[in-house]
């Protein structure tokens, strides 16, 4: 089984460690896992802003990077959703629909693929979860609160394995944080009130971390965090997973 | 009153001005749609429910037309006088004919989201008819002026305190009087004597059914019963995707409405009205006004299967956060945002680009309309017809040059996060809309792929 490791591409330039947790915690698992040199971005955040006549350049790009692999595995539940639903080639649409059905979000793929169990991690810390919608809503990631179905979570069932770690519980377990792509600077004030209104609920439950299976929502929060002058610090799950 | 065109953004940026009450909003709303949660948990089947109601909606949007023939026959038959209005200029000459007939120039109104739609009151007023909304939250934004911000809860933008002043001014309640039972006491006995003294009630219609060619009317405060019972003429506005098939139909949707809009099981009031009592006159206005041009859009057809429960608006992270007026439309939040551009594109270009797609609108709707998805889908509509606009366009392709070059992305990124580390004010200040409020992110020492190069890749 060969994996091709797929980094958005904010994570690449802000936040190596996500990737580098994510890449060392596949191969510890024992996953043959490449990450392909010439990816840029799936696109998304044209597509999310109505241009997704625009994204060629990145579908074709995309495909020739990841083609060849038998799974695609990426730390963002949101850019994995995009590919799954928007990754055309209208010369070879076949090609692209191969990706669409093996490219995983990196919790999903632990807990669906791998069949995780055991986790061999440590990080005895408070930690609260931030559950992005993308990966929550989209990709079905966990149970939503919306539905009266029964209750799941991938996030949790991994971080439950993770020695030491105290979750908190949140007064909205589910509500979006606000980022929303471009919308976090085209609708600014509603963005920042959501991302304040968010860290406050971890805040408010003695969270000594906010983790989340998407780093952009936690770029965001780190952001108000930051400038609030919190000690509250966010972490990737791929971190806490990794962590010893 | 100032004019100028202001967007969803713009609006909201005015809004979020004063936190606490953008805290008070969201807050209330959010308490709305925890009652909805607990409401729509006790019942086993929900989502069974909600399927059903999808599907029967389905069917009422694929039949349509046969669906409409059937209703104003049976309608007919039952003594009900049947209008047809192409769009809200006819409809409002429609009702204001009738009125002009019999001589009316006063009349009351219950809740009708599609008379707001239509701008009905308005074009009453400037033809000299006296319009009293009777629905308690309608009448407090109609006595302040405004138009609803929530199509369930019309006032909800609105503080007890706020409504004592404006019942002090219009009604003459006491200075300072804001508890809510003595308001609503004062409301009820304002509204007692225009029930008696108003000859013609305009009430809104929330299912009409095809097979029986009746209509039924959700109300909490059974004021539209009291309008209709008393009037000699009762006009019924409904747009024409309110049909449902059957009767027994009624059983999934009673169930879903009111769960869905305020956690109750049902409305106070779930009134059937079929024929004109001996004497009276029953009018009942069918409204296009763009729906079956929405109904031929493949990707937004399903639009018209709400109910106009306004989960959506409940749930939605940003319409707690920015106020139903930010939408500057008769329907607000998700839903409203879907609805509006097929009415007018250029005029609500900004509404598909007010959320951030969390999905939770989607998921709440008791009739399973992919909110979201066709937020995304108006999204590239509004872009290929060129309401983007220039600033933005012009970025996105910048995006798309940097982005299908994998050379010029990294060059471009290495730059960036030099530029962030060593002149810090480039990205730093008042240009940059992040930095307001939020941090820019710490510039790490060397990107994900740099150090792979490094530290992996010849392995």
């Amino acid at each position: 089984m060969t994996v091709g490791l797929f980094i958005p591409c904010y994570i690449d330039q802000f936040y190596p460690n996500a990737a580098i947790a994510t890449l060392t915690l596949l191969k510890r698992l024992g996953v043959d896992v490449k990450y392909p040199t010439r990816q840029t971005c799936c696109g998304q955040p044209m597509a999310n802003s109505g241009f997704e006549h625009l994204t060629q350049g990145c579908n074709d790009l995309f495909i020739e990077n990841f083609a060849e692999f038998d799974y695609v595995v990426s730390p963002s539940g949101s850019c994995v959703l995009h590919i799954k639903d928007h990754l055309h080639a209208p010369k070879d649409e076949d090609k692209a629909l191969g990706i669409r059905k093996k490219v995983y979000e990196l919790t999903e793929f632990l807990t669906d693929v791998l069949k995780i169990e055991k986790l061999n991690a440590r990080f005895p810390h408070k930690v609260g979860v931030h559950q992005s919608c993308h990966g929550q809503r989209g990709l079905m990631l966990a149970q939503m609160t919306e539905l009266v179905e029964a209750p799941f979570s991938k996030p949790l069932h991994l971080l439950n394995m993770v020695e030491g770690l105290e979750l908190v519980e949140l007064s909205r377990p589910d509500e979006c944080c606000g980022f929303g792509g471009t919308f976090c600077v085209a609708e600014e004030a509603v963005s920042v009130k959501m991302g304040k209104d968010r860290v406050a609920d971890h805040i408010n439950h003695g969270a000594e971390y906010i983790t989340a299976a998407d780093m952009s929502c936690l770029m965001h929060m780190e952001g108000i965090l930051r400038r609030q002058k919190s000690n509250v610090k966010v972490l990737h799950i791929a971190e806490i997973l990794n962590a010893q | 009153m100032n004019t100028e065109f202001k967007d969803h953004s713009e609006l909201s940026d005015i809004f979020n001005k004063d936190e606490a009450r953008v805290d008070w909003h969201d807050e209330t709303l959010w308490f709305v749609r925890a009652k909805r949660d607990k409401a729509a948990h006790g019942i086993p089947e929900w989502e069974s429910l909600r399927e059903a109601a999808s599907q029967i909606k389905n069917n009422v949007l694929s039949n349509l037309h046969d669906y409409l023939v059937e209703f104003e026959e049976n309608a007919r038959k039952n003594g009900v006088t049947v209008h047809w209005a192409a769009d809200a200029a006819e409809h409002n000459q429609i009702v204001h004919n009738i009125l002009k007939e019999q001589g009316v120039n006063r009349l009351i109104k219950s809740k009708s989201m599609l008379t707001e739609e239509c701008h009905l009151n308005e074009y009453l007023k400037k033809n000299g008819v006296e319009v009293i909304d009777t629905d308690l939250g309608e009448r407090i934004v109609q006595l302040a002026e405004e138009p609803p911000s929530h199509i369930v809860l019309p006032c909800i933008h609105k503080k007890k305190e706020e409504i004592g002043d404006l019942f002090h001014e219009h009604l003459g309640t006491p200075a300072g009087m804001a508890d809510p039972v003595f308001l609503t006491a004062a409301a009820r006995t304002h509204l007692r004597e225009t029930f008696i003294t108003r000859k013609a009630a305009i009430t809104g219609v929330n299912f009409a059914v095809a097979e029986t060619g009746e209509f039924v009317v959700c109300t909490n405060e059974g004021n539209a019963d009291m309008g209709a019972h008393l009037a000699d003429v009762h006009i019924a506005c409904m747009g024409i995707e309110k049909i449902i098939p059957k009767r027994r139909n009624l059983s999934v949707f009673l169930r879903l409405l009111t769960r869905s809009a305020t956690g109750q099981p049902i409305t106070t009031y779930s009134s059937h009205f079929r024929k004109p009592r001996p004497g009276q006159q029953m009018h009942l206005v069918l409204v296009d006004n763009g729906r079956t041009t929405q109904l031929s859009r493949p990707d937004f057809r399903n639009s018209l299967k709400c109910i106009r429960c306004a989960a959506c608006m409940n749930t939605c992270p940003v319409y707690r956060r920015s106020g139903g007026h930010s939408y500057h439309t008769a329907i607000a939040g998700p839903i409203g945002s879907i609805l509006a551009p097929n009415l007018d594109m250029k005029e609500y270009a900004d509404l598909p680009f007010a959320s951030t797609l969390c999905g939770s609108c989607s998921n709440v709707c008791p009739v399973k309309i992919n909110i979201h998805e066709q937020l995304y889908k108006w999204r590239q509509v509004i872009v290929k017809e060129g309401y983007a606009p220039a600033k933005k366009a012009m970025a996105m392709k910048v995006m798309e040059f940097t982005l299908s070059s994998p050379f010029i992305y990294k060059n471009a990124g290495k730059a960036g996060r030099w530029f962030m580390k060593h002149a810090p004010f480039t990205v730093n200040n008042k240009l940059n809309l992040w930095y307001d409020h939020r941090e820019m992110p710490e510039v790490p020492k060397e990107s994900f792929g740099e150090w792979y190069n490094k530290n992996v890749k010849n392995d």
